[in-house]
């Protein structure tokens, strides 16, 4: 009887499960027998994999082709005399990117958390590992600086003044001209041909401007395609799919071929130019179907009230269903960014000298005859680092940006 | 008065209006510009002297390709002929990849739910690294990093005595193609075909009329017992042999360009898969779960009854689109040197300069693959949605 009317309360808590290392790994990775087994297996040949490659990457692999061609990797043949102006645009970049991180959490009590901190420290000793000689190390640790320094300058703005987001947007997009000037030249600086942009900088330069033009035009053909207007939406869905049922490569030939062939006589676009094209036709197509799902996500009743309000339908559009459809699909729309942003590799294929076409013609050279691990290793290297580190910061930014309860 | 008002109402601020004039001149636009494009097309062709047609596709080829399951031979045969050959090729990595690439996917999307903590970060890790890296980037190193630098034949990897792995190519244990195999061959499909409503049969003996299904279930081991006979004798496997040093001969040989396309392609597509697969498990309600072993069924049939048949509905559609990128992809093959459709279509085109007529060809044929790969999905699709009263 006792122990019925006792109430819950009065129970002694259940015993606390002693977390050993030897007990986490019976739990883990033996418990049933057959995951003892699988364990065994696994572990046996991942041991032969790192086994191999350490022993492959300590002894036979020749690693002096990264160093000693780490220019070309970054900037391909761009003048050496002008690499200053590449450093004062990786600075500005750097103070914005510190100025928008402050700007969004502006509303976080610690900015620098523990696990921030760790992240700073990592970009440091890589920038202080990185092939480049010891002027340039320096300089990319001055660079983390500026990151660091500036968003807590962000943060202080942020907080004084609520406009200050909007400040630092229109920023981004003012120096995207910036930068077009700095690399290309003209007005007061020697300019550059589009021949010599090269290596990383003209990946990340063709990924950057055809995520800018490809946005909005994604943004079109996707309220295209919910059109109730049936030559808008008509248009759309031809355009959406026909592009969505090629592949890529064709559509970088078609703008390596035959836009010249489009034009008249005599205008025959640059080659970047032209890639640029061929990049944000495709992207846009994806962009638009991924915009869509986050418009379909839109409740019906959100347009109708706005419309009650006596907002016009551009009204409507721009102040209350966009915002709450791009949100939703913000993963979506990186995911796009970070496949746009591998696609330049294609580049390489129709000509263009990107960071693998870069790649390529060093493996061509007869000293380096043979390296093929070494380079793609790095190359996979570095674009792993450029895609984790959009990914994770979209998804720390939809954590910002999420306003749900 | 609602008439007399719309009466006054002017031209210009009436929303009907303008919804049909702002479509017109954006259709407007569009016509003269596609015009516009089309008439500076004909007079830059007109410039060069070429006439648009597809007539050169009659006049020989003359250039040689790696590979080439039908007959192809460069001093005789026609442009027609080389397109074909390509365009097998391709049919030919995306069928393989296809059927590849879903086994890895499914594969690496359960072991994400293993208990194994091995295993369940060993697939993500795999994601992580695929997804994270370009799909060329992964084409150039299997190509140039691990197949072609392979052992030469004299060293080969060897398996089991029958798979023998070199940087002349892979070769597999392969059935002698004759009249017999087909007739063989046939007999197989009528086993399964017949097993398939069998199976059927036999859940609608246990489920509606509560019998046992024992018997049905002999029946089924017998024939897949005979099936397997069926398969291991009178298919007459070719076991690759060293006829002399270096020099094998018999099965099936897959050359190293191939071998690269296909393994990069399937583990590039895999991941995504693996990625489907996961969330189309994480989709399926935890109730649903619960109530299975509730009702006292062990957790393997769970997953193949209850969880997998609802996942699947969630998972058909990216599946398709994802089938559909690999068909897309396998277009990178001119990178590595394999001559699919498209690497064909372009020699073609630096040969004939003819821009228009081969870009033409390649945009329609891979818009009928995917449209094709669409359709079976679709179908799947179907089956699997949800039926409601």
């Amino acid at each position: 009887m006792t122990s019925l009317s006792s109430p819950p309360g009065d129970l002694a808590p259940p015993p606390e499960m002693r977390d050993t290392p030897l007990n986490w790994i019976k739990n883990n990775l033996f418990t049933p027998w057959y995951n003892g087994l699988i364990t065994v297996v696994i572990a046996l040949i991942l041991g032969y994999f790192f086994y191999t490659f350490l022993t492959w990457s300590f002894t036979e692999a020749k690693w002096d082709v990264i160093p000693r061609n780490i220019q070309l990797f970054n900037v391909g043949r761009y003048p050496r005399s002008q690499y200053w102006r590449l450093w004062v645009l990786l600075g500005l970049i750097c103070t914005l990117s510190g100025l928008s991180w402050g700007a969004i959490a502006r509303n976080v009590a610690k900015l620098y958390s523990r696990n921030i901190l760790i992240g700073i420290g990592c970009a440091v000793v890589v920038c202080l590992l990185f092939p480049v000689p010891l002027p340039n190390r320096l300089l990319l640790v001055g660079m983390t600086g500026l990151v660091v320094g500036f968003s807590w300058v962000g943060q202080q703005a942020g907080r004084k003044n609520p406009k200050f987001g909007i400040w630092v947007s229109s920023t981004w997009l003012l120096l995207f001209f910036i930068a077009l000037w700095l690399i290309g030249g003209g007005l007061f600086l020697r300019p550059v041909s589009s021949n010599e942009w090269q290596g990383l900088m003209l990946t990340v330069l063709t990924a950057v401007v055809s995520i800018v033009i490809c946005f909005p035009l994604g943004v079109l053909l996707a309220l295209g395609r919910r059109s109730p207007l049936p030559i808008f939406k008509g248009l759309s869905i031809a355009y959406i799919e026909l592009v969505r049922g090629v592949p890529l490569i064709t559509l970088l030939f078609m703008g390596q071929v035959m836009i010249p062939l489009f034009l008249p006589d005599g205008m025959r676009p640059d080659r970047v130019i032209r890639a640029i094209v061929g990049l944000t036709l495709f992207s846009a197509a994806y962009l638009a179907e991924n915009v869509r799902g986050g418009l379909q996500a839109v409740p019906r009743g959100q347009a109708e009230a706005a419309s009650a309000l006596g907002l016009s339908t551009p009204l409507v559009v721009i102040l209350i269903v966009l915002p709450q459809a791009l949100k939703a699909v913000i993963p979506a729309i990186v995911g796009q960014f970070i496949s746009l942003f591998q696609d330049t590799t294609l580049l390489a294929i129709v000509g263009l000298v990107e960071l693998l076409g870069i790649s390529n013609s060093v493996l061509a050279n007869p000293q380096f005859l043979g390296r093929f691990s070494e380079v793609y290793l790095y190359n996979g290297l570095l674009f792993w680092v450029f895609c984790y580190a959009m990914s994770a910061s979209s998804r720390w930014v939809e954590k910002k940006v999420n306003t749900e309860h | 008065m609602t008439t007399q008002n719309e009466a006054n109402i002017p031209l210009w601020r009436d929303e009907r209006f303008w919804k049909i004039a702002v479509q017109l001149i954006v259709l407007a636009i569009v016509v003269a510009i596609g015009s516009l494009l089309v008439h500076n097309v004909s007079v830059n062709m007109q410039r060069s002297g070429v006439v648009f047609g597809f007539r050169f596709l009659d006049s020989q080829a003359s250039f040689a390709i790696g590979e080439s399951i039908i007959p192809y031979n460069p001093a005789v045969d026609s442009y027609r002929q080389v397109m074909l050959a390509g365009l097998v090729n391709t049919l030919r990595v995306i069928v393989v990849g296809i059927i590849l690439t879903t086994i890895v996917g499914i594969l690496a999307g359960v072991a994400s739910f293993s208990e194994n903590w091995l295993l369940r970060k060993g697939s993500q890790v795999y994601v992580e690294v695929i997804r994270n890296t370009p799909l060329l980037l992964q084409l150039y190193f299997w190509y140039r990093a691990v197949f072609t630098k392979l052992p030469r034949p004299a060293d080969r990897l060897e398996f089991l005595n029958s798979f023998y792995l070199s940087n002349r190519g892979v070769f597999l244990p392969w059935p002698t193609v004759s009249w017999n195999l087909a007739i063989w061959a046939g007999v197989v499909v009528a086993i399964a075909i017949g097993a398939f409503f069998l199976w059927r049969w036999r859940i609608y003996l246990m489920v509606e009329q509560g019998q046992s299904g024992l018997n049905q279930l002999y029946i089924l081991w017998g024939l897949g017992i005979i099936a397997l006979l069926i398969i291991i004798f009178p298919f007459n496997w070719q076991v690759p042999q060293e006829v002399s040093p270096g020099n094998i001969q018999g099965g099936l040989r897959l050359t190293i360009e191939y071998s690269a396309l296909v393994t990069g392609l399937v583990v590039y597509t895999g991941a995504y898969i693996s990625e489907i697969v996961r969330a189309g498990i994480q989709s399926v309600a935890k109730g649903q779960w619960e109530a299975a072993r509730a009702l006292g069924i062990h957790s393997g049939l769970t997953m193949r009854l209850v969880v997998f048949p609802q996942a699947l509905r969630v998972m058909i559609p990216p599946l398709n689109s994802q089938y559909m990128n690999l068909a897309k992809n396998s277009s990178l093959a001119i990178a590595i040197g394999y001559a699919d459709i498209y690497s064909v279509a372009n020699t073609t085109y630096n040969q004939t300069g003819r821009p228009v007529e081969v870009m033409i060809i390649i945009m329609i044929t891979y818009l009928i693959i995917n449209l094709l790969i669409s359709v079976v999905m679709n179908q799947f699709n179907r089956i699997a949605q949800l039926r409601e009263r």
